[in-house]
């Protein structure tokens, strides 16, 4: 078995495990946990097929057994320092942190659906696969998130270049 | 125009559209702008999403994770086996340490159970006490073969207490304990690591009602216990790696 194979992956499934947990070290943890799994499974991966939505199964039952275990959802106790560092504005900062601040108000299953269609732009089908879960549950819950974070992010007047005077 | 399904106006932004299929939507959104509205603000949540989780990418990967081999699974077992069995039992499930390069998620499950371990105590939290601390230093430097230091935490409120030796899958393990006015303890677990020398980044575990953060450090691994609050926890786990590495 090919290590690179996995090991390319490796910035996708962090970037992922980022932003659907928040923390930097649980969202790490949440990685390892994943490779981890993958290594000792990697016999049951069909060659040819899509290694990346694989690892996003994988990864998405790791989260789940973990968020039911260990209570992944900490993070939404504390007000987190901007968990990644950005090149922007103050007024782009801001948006951005009250986008995340938005993101973290979902429920999980919603903010899964949103990450991998909008940040990791897996095709709908490919979602339905990854979290095993019907495409048209997979719409709904991609509709519910999509306007719950526009009337959220709306209301709460957060769009700082819209405010009139 | 027939109406178009909600989760056809999402495949508009979504991509992976027939020429057709866009020419149809865009000739709905022209006339329904509520919907029009709709899809330039989901598109907006598209790109912020992106521009806040695509530096991730970025980073360099931490050590830990491209260290991760297959098999290293087996530490769960043995985790799960020595809470199960108790540190007594410990022996029997010691080879399933010797699973090569382990991850040092076990670093803060070992960490963790030491603090459970040793900081209710009240008559005898240390075998060292504070009081002869060049003693205690000078002791458990010469068990773990390295040169220890006992970080000075004072100015974040928390006073030596003393320190221990215990012993670890790796041999030899060195446990510092802290307390603050209050009564409240940390623990700093050092202990030697099996394999080449490497660095990780910080990592954080939350074992039951204790909070960890612990890291990699060349050959040696450094956690640190206490059942206060991460971001509390956080800020003296900087001070102490800053102080071990000046």
């Amino acid at each position: 078995m090919d290590r690179r194979l996995i090991i390319e992956h490796i910035p996708r499934l962090r970037r992922y495990a980022r932003a659907l947990v928040g923390d930097r070290y649980v969202a790490d943890d949440l990685v390892q946990d994943t490779l981890e799994r993958a290594w000792n499974k990697f016999y049951l991966w069909r060659p040819g097929s899509d290694l990346r939505a694989w690892l996003f199964t994988i990864m998405h039952n790791v989260f789940v057994n973990q968020a039911r275990r260990r209570r992944y959802e900490i993070e939404q106790a504390m007000e987190e320092v901007p968990a990644v560092s950005v090149r922007a504005t103050q007024s782009e900062q801001l948006e951005l942190q009250d986008v995340d601040r938005v993101l973290r108000s979902l429920s999980p299953e919603q903010r899964e659906v949103v990450l991998l269609v909008a940040v990791e732009q897996l095709t709908y089908e490919e979602v339905s696969g990854a979290l095993d879960i019907p495409i048209g549950t997979v719409m709904s819950r991609l509709s519910r998130a999509r306007e719950r974070m526009r009337q959220l992010l709306g209301a709460q007047g957060v769009m700082p270049l819209k405010v009139v005077k | 125009m027939k109406p178009l399904a909600e989760a056809e106006l999402h495949t508009y932004i979504d991509g992976a559209l027939s020429e057709g299929a866009r020419a149809e939507i865009e000739a709905w959104l022209a006339s329904h702008p509520e919907d029009a509205e709709r899809l330039r603000a989901y598109a907006e949540q598209n790109a912020l999403l992106r521009s806040l989780y695509n530096p991730v990418l970025d980073e360099p990967v931490p050590a830990a994770l491209l260290a991760v081999r297959p098999h290293a699974g087996l530490r769960y077992a043995a985790a799960a086996a020595i809470f199960a069995l108790g540190i007594g039992l410990g022996w029997i499930v010691r080879g399933m340490f010797n699973t090569p390069q382990m991850p040092p998620v076990s670093l803060a499950r070992l960490a963790a159970t030491a603090h459970v371990v040793y900081s209710p105590e009240v008559r005898h939290p240390v075998e060292v006490p504070a009081g002869e601390e060049e003693h205690l230093v000078n002791w458990l430097s010469k068990r773990l073969g390295t040169t220890l230091k006992a970080p000075k935490l004072a100015p974040l409120g928390y006073e030596l207490v003393g320190g221990r030796l215990l012993s670890g899958p790796q041999g030899p393990v060195a446990q510092f304990m802290y307390q603050d006015t209050r009564g409240q303890r940390l623990t700093l677990y050092v202990s030697r690591q099996r394999g080449e020398p490497r660095d990780t980044a910080f990592r954080f575990s939350q074992e039951d009602r204790v909070s960890v953060f612990y890291w990699v450090d060349g050959n040696f691994g450094y956690a640190l216990s206490g059942e206060i609050r991460k971001e509390q926890l956080l800020q003296v786990a900087e001070v102490v790696y800053k102080q071990l590495n000046p």
